[in-house]
C-alpha cells in the first residue's frame, strides 16, 4: 500500500466550484503523468432545496421560482413546470401563447448556444472567438428584452399562456435579428469548424460512444453528437411544435462521420443555432390570432389549481437537452410533489466515460462540451504523494491555453 | 431488439399478460397541444418492488427505454417512487412516457437498484436515497449527491413525516436581520430616504 501511495496515479481533485452555478461539481482525478486514469465527481456544492421551497408555495409563485432556477434556462423550467400544471389542472393553453412560447423558447437555445460556443473557444485559447461569439450573442439578448422586457428571469410564462404578446409591430424586429444570425452563420461554421486548432484540440478528444450514450441516459446535444436521435420537440411534439416540422440535429448533417467527441458536439450546437432560426421564423409566419392566457384573473386561476388532484409530468427540450417537472397535486394550494430534473442531471455523468484517458489540459474543453457552465472548475489541488499543490481555474486554463501553443509550435 | 412498434394500449396489455397482476391501475393520459392538437401519450402503472427488475428487463426487451429520472412522493401512509422512461424516441411523434409507480410501505424502505441495467440510473438513485430515506439495494456506489457531508443523519428533506426538516433547521427570510459583523452599508438610512434624491435618467 505504501509503495502503492508514492507511484502514480496522483489524485487530482477540482473544484468545489463557482456558486453561482446551476449545477456545481468538485471533481476527483487520478492522473499518471499528465493523463486522466479515473474521474470521479461530486455535485451538489450549492443545493438550493427548490423543491422543497415550491411545496410550500402554489402554482403561480413557483412559476416565478422556477424562471430563477438557472440564468441561462430562464424560461425552459417555468415552461416545463406550467405544462405538468396545465396537465393535471385540464388547462388548455391559447394556441397564440404556444407560439409564443416556443419563439421564446428558441431564442433562449440560440443564445445559450452562442454563450457555450464562447466558451469553448476561450476554453481552447481562442480569444477572439470568445469575443465574437458573445458580441453577436448580445443580438439574442437584445431581443428577448424587447420580446420579455428582461435580459435574464424573463418572466414570461404563466400557467395557462404567457404574460406578454408579441404584436405585430414587433416582427420586423425579430425578423432583423434572424436575419442578422442568417448571414452571420456561415462565417461561425467557417471559423469554428474549419480552423486546424480547433479540430486538432477537440477531434477525437473527449469521446462518449453512442452505447455510452444511450446507457447513461443522455440527453439533448450531448446525447445527440454521440448519434442518439433524441429531441423532444421531434420524438413528442408538445406545445407548438407539433405543427412545425423538426429534425434532430446529428453531426453528420455537416457532412462527417458521428464520433462523438467534442467537434461533434460543436457541430450540433452550431447547426442548432440554424435550426432555431427557420423555427422562429415559421412560428412569427404561423402564429395564430387569439388570447395569451387561459385565465387572466389569478384568484380564479388558483382556485382551478387548488381544485385540481393527480399528477403529470411536463417536459421540454431545453438548450442542454430534455428537462423534466413532475407535479403531484392533492387538492391544497402547494403541490404535494415536485421534481426538477433540469438537463444537466442527465449529461453529468457521460463526463467520465469522456475523461478517463484524457489529458489534463483537456479537461476543461471537455467538461465544457457537454454545456455545464464551465466556470465552475474554479481551483484545482494536485496531491503528489503526501505534497499538495494548490491550482486555480486560471493555471488549470493556462495549462490549455499552452497545450494549443505547443500544437501550433509558436 | 424487437423493431415492431407497440402501441401504449399495446404495452399496457402486454405487460399485463406477462405480469399479471402485479400491474395494476393502468391509465393511458393523452393530451393534445397546439394549434393542430397533437395528441402525446402518457402511460401510468402501478407495479409491485418485487416486480421492478423483471418489468424494466422486459422493457429493456421491447426497446431501450430513456429513463428521464426517478422521482418519489410521500403520500403519508406510503412512499411511491415513480420510475419515468419515455420510450420510442428518435421516431417523428412517435415517442410516449412510461410511468411506473412503485408504492413502498413506509415500514420496509428497500428497492432493487436498477443500476444493473441501466447505468444511468444510479445518479437518481442517490438521490432517492438521500432525499427520501429509501435503501437502494446493491446499489454500487451509495454515497451522497446532492447534500453536503455535514447534513445530520435521518433527516430526509422531500419526506413529509417526522424524518423531514424539522423546524429548527429552516431559516425563515423575513426573520433575517442584517448581519451585524459587517461593514456599515455605504449609504446611511437618512439619505436612503432623502426626499431631494435626484432620479437620474438613463438617457
Amino acid at each position: 500500500m505504501s509503495d502503492q501511495m508514492k507511484k502514480a496515479p496522483y489524485v487530482v481533485p477540482i473544484g468545489p466550484i463557482h456558486p453561482a452555478l446551476k449545477e456545481p461539481v468538485q471533481f476527483l482525478f487520478d492522473v499518471e503523468g499528465e493523463v486522466v486514469k479515473k474521474a470521479d465527481f461530486a455535485p451538489g456544492q450549492t443545493h438550493r432545496g427548490i423543491e422543497w421551497m415550491g411545496m410550500r408555495r402554489n402554482p403561480v409563485q413557483i412559476i416565478h421560482m422556477t424562471d430563477r432556477i438557472c440564468g441561462i434556462c430562464g424560461v425552459t423550467h417555468s415552461f416545463a413546470f406550467a405544462r405538468a400544471v396545465e396537465q393535471i389542472v385540464d388547462i388548455e393553453v391559447p394556441p397564440h401563447a404556444e407560439y409564443i412560447r416556443v419563439i421564446i423558447a428558441e431564442f433562449e437555445r440560440i443564445q445559450s448556444h452562442l454563450l457555450w460556443a464562447g466558451v469553448a473557444a476561450h476554453e481552447l485559447g481562442f480569444d477572439t472567438l470568445f469575443y465574437l461569439a458573445w458580441r453577436v450573442r448580445e443580438e439574442a439578448m437584445d431581443v428577448i428584452e424587447y420580446i420579455t422586457g428582461n435580459r435574464v428571469n424573463y418572466g414570461l410564462i404563466q400557467v395557462g399562456g404567457v404574460r406578454r404578446d408579441i404584436t405585430p409591430e414587433q416582427h420586423p424586429t425579430i425578423q432583423k435579428c434572424l436575419d442578422g444570425y442568417r448571414d452571420l452563420l456561415g462565417k461561425m461554421l467557417n471559423l469554428f469548424l474549419h480552423d486546424t486548432t480547433i479540430s486538432i484540440r477537440c477531434k477525437d478528444c473527449g469521446l462518449l460512444s453512442f452505447e455510452q450514450a444511450l446507457n447513461l441516459c443522455t440527453v439533448g446535444p450531448t446525447a445527440r453528437a454521440s448519434g442518439v436521435m433524441k429531441d423532444v420537440r421531434f420524438d413528442y411534439p408538445y406545445s407548438a411544435y407539433g405543427d412545425l416540422d423538426i429534425t434532430p440535429i446529428l453531426p453528420s448533417a455537416y457532412g462527417g462521420e458521428i464520433n462523438g467527441d467534442v467537434y461533434d458536439r460543436i457541430v450540433v450546437r452550431l447547426l442548432e443555432v440554424a435550426q432555431s432560426i427557420e423555427i422562429i421564423e415559421t412560428c412569427l409566419k404561423e402564429m395564430p390570432d387569439g388570447p395569451i392566457l387561459w385565465e387572466p384573473k389569478l384568484p380564479k386561476l388558483l382556485s382551478a389549481c387548488k381544485k385540481a388532484h393527480g399528477e403529470a409530468v411536463g417536459r421540454h427540450e431545453a438548450p442542454r437537452g430534455e428537462c423534466l417537472h413532475y407535479v403531484a397535486m392533492d387538492g391544497h394550494d402547494a403541490p404535494a410533489m415536485w421534481k426538477v430534473k433540469a438537463s444537466s442531471y442527465s449529461n453529468l455523468h457521460a463526463w467520465i466515460p469522456m475523461l478517463e484517458g484524457e489529458q489534463l489540459a483537456d479537461v476543461p474543453i471537455i467538461v465544457a462540451s457537454i454545456d455545464p457552465c464551465l466556470s465552475c472548475t474554479d481551483r484545482v489541488a494536485v496531491i503528489r504523494g503526501t505534497k499538495r499543490d494548490l491550482l486555480t481555474k486560471e493555471d488549470l486554463h493556462r495549462l490549455s491555453v499552452e497545450k494549443t501553443r505547443r500544437i501550433q509550435g509558436c | 431488439m424487437n423493431e415492431t412498434i407497440l402501441t401504449p394500449e399495446e404495452l399496457v396489455d402486454r405487460l399485463r399478460t406477462t405480469f399479471g397482476d402485479v400491474v395494476t391501475d393502468p391509465r393511458i393520459v393523452t393530451r393534445a397541444e397546439g394549434a393542430k392538437k397533437n395528441p402525446n401519450t402518457n402511460v401510468w402503472m402501478t407495479i409491485t418492488r418485487d416486480s421492478l427488475k423483471p418489468v424494466i428487463r422486459h422493457l429493456m426487451e421491447i426497446t431501450y427505454p430513456h429513463l428521464s429520472v426517478i422521482s418519489g412522493w410521500d403520500v403519508g401512509e406510503e412512499l411511491r417512487m415513480q420510475y419515468i422512461f419515455s420510450i420510442y424516441f428518435g421516431n417523428h411523434h412517435g415517442e410516449y412516457m412510461v410511468i411506473f409507480t412503485v408504492p413502498l410501505a413506509k415500514n420496509d424502505l428497500n428497492i432493487p437498484t436498477i443500476s444493473d441495467l441501466i447505468p444511468g440510473a444510479l445518479f437518481t438513485e442517490r438521490e432517492k436515497q438521500e432525499m427520501f430515506g429509501v435503501k437502494v439495494t446493491d446499489i454500487p456506489d451509495g454515497r451522497r449527491l446532492f447534500l453536503p457531508e455535514d447534513f445530520p443523519e435521518g433527516v430526509y428533506p422531500l419526506r413529509k413525516d417526522e424524518t423531514g426538516v424539522p423546524d429548527s433547521m429552516i431559516k425563515h427570510l423575513w426573520q433575517v436581520k442584517r448581519p451585524t459583523d459587517r461593514p456599515a452599508p455605504p449609504v446611511t438610512e437618512k439619505e436612503e430616504n432623502s426626499p431631494s434624491k435626484e432620479v437620474k435618467s438613463d438617457e
